[in-house]
């Protein structure tokens, strides 16, 4: 699946770090970084990251 | 011969908790009908940017409305449908339009709503503007132009945020309190105090400490008279003084509705096989603090309660045995005023003592809440690249009785 941020809209809450800590991160400077895909048993924490995104920047593709 | 009616949950309230559970509920291979009631007009949206970005710029609907799983379509949406009164031996659900609806299960999802102040003090007959639905963001949005001056009733999370935003527009800003800082029963007088000096070098003016004994006047001349004898006067009134959980429809089942609904750790109201609670009106025990039940009215409460309460329905509705692993979240929210990003994990307002354990509160720092010299919370002042790991050490330290805390 591919994991696509509208960084635009985020907001470095990390609150998709905490549900997907594989796949989310936060830099030295405090903004997101994320993996571009990820393996279908990270799906349900992805998910779950997307939902727990205040803002809704997470789109989850295929 | 005729096929038996689709059993039914009918889930009353139709904000964040709402559709998670509505989701939950559907995605966990519910095969009946789903009720949603919704006093609301429109479709669940987010409200933290209500008193943050979307007071600011103005809010959108269509920005703020929560995308919805493809599940949650198969639910019918009622809008604009209050439920007044339940009968949880009958299972059945009174609307506010007379109408009965019968149930097989039941989520309670109401939340909470804006208190205002009380009416003895408040003898503007409710003007003012409180800040919980779109519609009262757009209407407080559309008064705070530069150079209007704004007084602030509360100063907690809300009152202060909007003190912030307020300030950011350009507004003349005054917060009134009973407490002696910002935000002083959640996070205590260290953070409240070192969050009050930053809104104090942002030029907002503070009263604190005082009750407010009257409130009058009309928009563009309020008058806002303490108890000490001052009066504060402002053009824009807000009345931030909490909230107040939305529980009243199920009075008359015996339940503890002292605050929100009771229920126990499987989210069922009472020990109800068949009807649940979720979201900020939830007031449920979790074995991570203690076995006191608390309402939590955080942003992560709504989707990991609907969760839990989704698989206690579904199980208690099929006759199985609910989830026996105990449900343990760890509470956090945060908190956006000028350029700090306040994160709190945990439930700092449960402890006796705080204690600095990183940084300096004047800039960014890691204040660690203790009760009976356990951590049982942490709040970061900035730092955001660290919250990830104290997070995780809290939870380490709460789930490990013998732990201790290592930045």
């Amino acid at each position: 699946m591919r994991i696509n941020v509208d960084l635009a809209l985020c907001q470095n809450y990390g609150q998709c770090v905490f549900a997907a800590p594989d796949v989310f991160d936060l830099d030295d400077a405090g903004e997101l970084v994320h993996q571009a895909s990820a393996d279908e048993s990270a799906r349900a924490d992805v998910e779950a990251a997307a939902m727990a995104c205040p803002v809704q920047a997470i789109t989850i593709e295929g | 011969m005729s096929t038996p009616p689709a059993r039914r949950i009918v889930v009353v309230g139709g904000s964040l908790g709402g559709l998670r559970v509505t989701e939950a509920l559907l995605a966990g291979g519910w095969d009946g009908e789903v009720v949603v009631l919704s006093d609301e007009p429109h479709v669940p949206y987010t409200r933290p940017p209500l008193s943050k970005a979307a007071l600011a710029d103005g809010p959108d609907l269509a920005t703020l409305a929560f995308k919805q799983r493809p599940e949650a379509a198969r639910a019918t949406w009622r809008f604009g449908s209050r439920a007044v009164a339940a009968d949880l031996a009958a299972r059945t659900v009174t609307l506010a339009d007379g109408g009965t609806l019968a149930y097989d299960g039941l989520v309670a999802a109401t939340g909470v709503r804006a208190r205002r102040l009380p009416a003895h003090i408040d003898r503007t007959s409710g003007a003012g503007h409180v800040v919980r639905t779109i519609e009262d963001c757009r209407a407080l949005h559309a008064e705070l132009r530069p150079g209007a001056r704004v007084v602030v009733i509360g100063a907690g999370f809300i009152g202060c945020e909007v003190a912030a935003t307020a300030t950011g527009l350009g507004c003349h800003v005054t917060v009134v309190a009973v407490d002696e800082s910002p935000m002083l029963v959640p996070l205590g007088r260290a953070v409240g105090d070192a969050v009050r000096a930053r809104h104090e070098r942002a030029g907002v003016a503070f009263r604190l400490g005082v009750p407010v004994a009257s409130v009058s006047g009309t928009r563009g001349a309020y008058s806002v008279a303490l108890s000490d004898g001052t009066v504060v006067d402002g053009d824009v009134l807000v009345q931030c003084v909490g909230s107040a959980p939305c529980a009243e429809w199920l009075e008359g089942n015996g339940l503890d509705l002292t605050d929100g609904v009771a229920t126990d750790n499987h989210l069922r109201l009472g020990s109800n096989a068949g009807a649940v609670a979720v979201g900020d009106v939830a007031r449920f025990p979790n074995p991570l603090f203690d076995d006191v039940p608390r309402r939590i009215e955080h942003w992560q409460t709504p989707l990991e309660t609907a969760r839990r309460a989704a698989a206690t329905l579904l199980a208690d509705l099929a006759g199985a045995g609910a989830d026996p692993a105990p449900f343990t979240p760890l509470p956090s929210f945060w908190s956006d005023q000028y350029d700090l990003r306040l994160q709190s994990f945990g439930v700092p307002g449960i402890a006796d003592r705080t204690e600095i354990l990183e940084g300096d509160l004047d800039d960014q720092a890691v204040v660690g809440y203790l009760r009976d010299d356990r951590l049982v919370g942490a709040v970061l002042l900035g730092l955001p690249r660290r919250a990830a790991a104290v997070r995780k050490q809290l939870l380490a330290t709460l789930s490990d009785p013998a732990a201790t805390y290592a930045a």
